[in-house]
């Protein structure tokens, strides 16, 4: 038999590729259609509490596990006026730097508290570095129904073991009375 | 952890020697050592918490178990001497030591909080490592922990978590033994243990930051540095305080360019492993309130200038002012940039007026100082204060003027030493150095000094005795000219004991008139050619002796200089506060050095910025005259040294002044000591007192002193603002609850505490809320005050 000429040959892988069915997935366009996997490892999210308050506690063990330096954190102290989570200490500053982070997931294997996972969520890239460093606000879980934007006190009675030990269900109306006169305090004191 | 070496005396070659194995090393130590501290000279550790050298031992935390052969239970390695064939096994070599180790460490647990992540301590935790090196792998603990409602303050600086606590006593031990203020103590028993407080008696003691830093969990933090970073955020150098001339060896810890936190640093020889809360807390003004550029006055008012432009109006300035300008460096100088005051003088300027003192002062003191302290060399230290027989304090406090020195006091006390006192009353710091009192108003010390009982007498000529004396007794005449005739008679050693941090630094640095660096006299023609030399100029082209102290600043007030250059001056600190107001207000072209926004800077025609320690290198010798050299903490900051901003103006006047810190420890190391003859002295003899009440007066540690400012914490740990006096004076006055005391320029009112002292003497802080002495009443120690009944404070 001739040898077929090689072009023939080649384009013969092509013409059959073209009746066989496409794999490949349209991004933007059919992004939806196929979300990354649940344990995809994507932006992270700073955790609330049922109430509302938040989960971290500016310990800095994420930004202590993290091998790529990405987290920045500083601790402060909850005051009698300002609480924005239960126990003493929350984070005042939180920044992660998705120019540095690797999507590792280390940081959410030391977090205590459960307070930073990450999300699925993949759409971080930008044009310049300063907008690649988010924020504590950026990072924050949204405000779910129940829930009260802190800062205000734990839920009467209940002290920060009852938030770890999961009895917490929900912010009450005592919280924001309560928040509220503590508000007209501090303005009464300043003013 | 402390090698504690006797530091001055000889290394006695130990003879009294035993023979001891410990984990199947043969060794021998000096008898009576503990097994913990001879494993640690052959690299073995055994865990501890209660143990630290320089504190007794009580072996109350068990953490430190041993098995010795032929004893019949684990012993605890810190307080277990060591004996003539003694073998001992660690937790490396005995499954019984590791074993009983294991058992304490999960004992200590059962009731700590585990609450790592929120600890100050995390990180640098002694039980973290121990829990990790020798406690169980898995807890077997289900049960409620006992809890404690966090933290509660024992001062308005140290907080307590008393959950977190592992009774160690530490904390106790040091405020007993080293601090002499127990206020703290471990109350309650078994699993409800703690540390506490007297109801209404805080931990307000001047040394308590110590405890949290020996502290080994997080149960004592303070409030400056809650929750402000974890330690592997932070980049540690080590530095020496600049607050007092104690010397402190310091490590700085700093988070992105801010100081979080200093802690005191392990240096045997001065401040062995303890500073003051000053020293540890006292560090904002760094960064508060800072001048940052040059600045320069066009049409009465300050703008901010370029470098070029501010150099080249100063040089003007000084150009025309050669032969004819006034120095004044200040008292907070390190040796490095007085130095380059002294340079500026006299090799510039042209001029011999200069001093570092910006307090009371004397010529009296000017010469003493010149003939017997400038330059000389190291000889008493720390360490003969503690093997001292006797020291005499003159005029001067310890606790409130020199912490470092009044801890090291008190460690001699305690081993047998006698402190006598020179004061109006024992202070609760004297008796805190169970001192002796040889009671004397202030102005009346040449009396007492020569009136001295035999006793005494005797114990200052043998060898070792210590006279200290402090700065106040330059508001004194005579006082000096009789400390130096009883050293000399008795043979005592004499040592000066400056507050500030600067002074020694500046007066060895040749920054006071007459003086030229390391003591050398002015008048010597073999000092001006060695220091001529160095300098590259002729030694005909030195100034003769000019002015220092009173005369230096009559001059100026007169307007007769045409410049001064001003470096680190409060003016309210100068007993003569209205010579340099004058002065300021003069004709006199000034220009000023300095980190902060002050009332010279205010008045001046030039102002330069200058770096705060952190922000340069240098030496500050301490009253032992023994040099601290520190290094930058921050080598990116913008501001240079005093000593470069002068060396800069020189270069615009073609002249030459280091102004490197390498190369001015070149020019003194080149320089060397000074061998030849120093100024003699001459007697000054004392004035009879004045009839009246008498003011006894000094600084307090904690107070309103600049470089304490924005400390809240550390303020509301001061002492309450007082006036004392015996109940004989207040009777006779009519006074009871509050005292008025007037002088000439006003009048405060005081709440009384009547104290056993000296009768028809007052006394008060100098410079404390509600009591600035040289601002509010325009007098000083030894001065004659008018009080009375009544006032509100
Ligand atoms: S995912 Fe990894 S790299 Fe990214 S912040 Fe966390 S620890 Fe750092
Ligand atoms: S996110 Fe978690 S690990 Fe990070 S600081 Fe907050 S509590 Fe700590
Ligand atoms: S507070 Fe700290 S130093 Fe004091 S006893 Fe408790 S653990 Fe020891
Ligand atoms: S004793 Fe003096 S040198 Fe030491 S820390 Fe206190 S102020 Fe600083
Ligand atoms: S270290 Fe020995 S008992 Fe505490």
């Amino acid at each position: 038999m001739p040898e077929m000429p090689q072009v023939v040959r080649g384009f013969g892988v092509t013409f059959n590729t073209i009746f066989k069915k496409v794999v490949t997935e349209q991004y933007p366009e059919d992004s939806t259609k196929y979300p990354p996997k649940p344990r995809f490892h994507g932006r992270h999210q700073l955790n609330r509490w049922a109430d509302g308050l938040e989960k971290c506690i500016g310990c800095e063990l994420c930004a202590w596990a993290c091998p790529a330096d990405a987290i920045f954190v500083e601790g402060a102290e909850n005051s009698e006026t300002e609480r924005f989570s239960p126990g003493e200490r929350y984070g005042r500053v939180y920044q992660i730097n998705y120019v540095r982070c690797i999507f590792c997931g280390l940081c959410i294997e030391a977090c205590p508290t459960r307070a930073l996972t990450m999300t699925n969520e993949f759409e971080l890239a930008d044009n310049n570095r300063a907008d690649l460093i988010y924020e504590k606000k950026d990072l924050l879980a949204p405000m779910l129904p129940g829930m009260l934007a802190p800062p205000h006190p734990m839920v009467p009675g209940t002290t920060d073991t009852d938030y770890y030990a999961g009895k917490i269900t929900g912010a009450v109306p005592e919280q924001l009375i309560e928040q509220e006169l503590l508000d007209e305090e501090v303005s009464e004191v300043t003013s | 952890m402390t090698i504690t070496n006797e530091p001055g005396a000889q290394v006695a070659v130990p003879t009294d020697l035993v023979n001891v194995t410990i984990d199947g090393v043969e060794m021998q130590v000096p008898k009576g050592t503990l097994v913990i501290r001879a494993a640690e000279l052959i690299g073995i550790e055994i865990p501890r918490f209660c143990d630290h050298p320089l504190l007794d031992p009580v072996a109350a935390c068990r953490a430190c178990l041993i098995e010795v052969d032929g004893m019949p239970k684990p012993q605890p390695a810190c307080a277990q001497m060591v004996a003539e064939g003694m073998n001992v096994h660690t937790q490396h070599s005995s499954q019984v030591a590791a074993e009983a180790q294991a058992g304490v460490m999960e004992f200590l647990l059962v009731n700590h909080p585990l609450d790592c992540p929120v600890c100050d301590k995390g990180g640098e935790c002694p039980l973290q490592n121990q829990a990790m090196s020798v406690g169980r792998p898995e807890t077997r603990f289900t049960e409620e922990k006992r809890t404690f409602p966090k933290p509660i303050n024992v001062s308005a600086q140290i907080l307590l978590d008393r959950e977190r606590c592992v009774s160690c006593a530490r904390c106790t031990r040091f405020a007993e033994q080293i601090a002499g203020d127990p206020m703290i103590e471990l109350l309650e028993r078994g699993a409800q243990q703690q540390v506490g407080t007297a109801d209404d008696e805080p931990f307000d003691s001047y040394f308590s930051g110590n405890t949290i830093q020996i502290c080994p969990v997080g149960a004592l933090t303070s409030a400056d540095y809650r929750f402000r970073s974890r330690p592997f955020d932070l980049v540690s150098v080590p530095t020496t305080c600049e607050h007092c001339a104690s010397g402190c060896s310091l490590r700085t810890d700093y988070r992105r360019g801010v100081v979080t936190r200093r802690l005191a640093w392990d240096d045997p020889e001065v401040n062995e492993e303890w500073n003051c809360d000053k020293g540890r807390f006292a560090f904002r003004y760094q960064s508060h309130g800072r001048i940052n550029a040059p600045l320069v006055r066009e049409n009465g008012e300050l703008r901010v200038a370029s470098w070029p432009e501010a150099l080249a109006t100063a040089a003007g300035i000084f150009e025309a002012a050669r032969g004819n300008a006034g120095v004044l460096v200040g008292g907070r100088s390190t040796v490095e940039d007085a130095y380059a005051y002294s340079v500026m003088a006299r090799a510039v300027l042209a001029t011999d007026d200069i001093d570092f003192r910006v307090r009371a002062m004397s010529d009296e003191e000017a010469g003493f100082l010149a003939a017997v302290v400038a330059g000389s060399p190291v000889t008493t230290t720390y360490g003969s204060l503690e093997n001292a027989p006797l020291v005499l304090l003159v005029d001067i406090e310890p606790e409130d003027e020199s912490p470092i020195v009044f801890l090291r006091l008190r460690k001699a006390a305690r081993g047998g030493t006698r402190v006598v006192t020179v004061a109006s009353h024992l202070t609760t710091g004297s008796e805190k150095m169970n001192a002796e009192l040889v009671a004397c108003a202030p102005g009346d010390e040449v009396r007492a000094l020569t009136e001295l009982s035999a006793d005494i007498r005797t114990a200052l000529a043998v060898p070792g005795a210590v006279i200290m004396v402090g700065e106040r007794a330059a508001a004194v005449p005579g006082a000096f000219t009789a400390v130096a005739d009883l050293a000399k008679s008795t043979g005592a050693a004499l040592v000066w004991v400056p507050r500030r941090a600067g002074e020694r630094s500046a007066l060895d640095a040749g920054a006071l008139a007459g003086l030229l660096p390391g003591g050398r006299p002015l008048t010597d023609a073999t000092a001006r050619e060695e220091v001529a030399r160095i300098w590259g100029i002729s030694a005909d082209r030195l100034p003769q002796p000019g002015r220092s102290g009173r005369a230096l600043l009559e001059n100026a007030a007169r307007g007769d200089y045409a410049a001064l250059l001003i470096g680190g001056v409060e003016v309210d600190d100068l007993r003569d506060a209205d010579l340099l107001r004058a002065a300021l207000e003069s004709e006199t072209s000034v220009v000023a050095i300095s980190t902060h926004h002050n009332e010279v800077t205010a008045a001046a025609d030039v102002v330069f910025p200058s770096g705060v320690v952190t922000e340069k290198s240098g030496t500050f010798l301490d009253w032992e005259g023994r040099p601290r050299p520190f290094g930058q903490v921050f080598h990116e900051a913008l501001t240079t040294s005093d000593a470069g901003v002068i060396s800069a103006i020189a270069e615009v006047m073609d002249a030459t002044v280091e102004g490197s810190v390498t190369g001015i420890r070149g020019q003194i190391g080149a320089l060397g000591p000074w061998r030849g003859a120093r100024t003699t002295r001459t007697a000054v003899a004392a004035q009879p007192a004045a009839a009246g009440v008498r003011l006894a007066t000094w600084r307090q540690l904690l107070d309103l002193g600049l470089m304490q400012s924005d400390e809240p914490h550390l303020a509301a740990t001061a002492r309450p603002t007082v006036a004392r006096m015996s109940a004989a004076t207040a009777a006779a006055n009519g006074i009871t609850e509050i005292a008025t005391l007037t002088g000439p320029a006003g009048a405060i009112s005081l709440p009384v505490e009547i104290t056993e002292m000296v009768p028809d003497v007052v006394w008060v802080p100098m410079n404390s809320e509600g009591s600035r002495i040289y601002r509010d009443l325009g007098l000083g120690f030894g001065d004659v005050v008018q009080i009375s009944a009544g006032g509100r404070p």
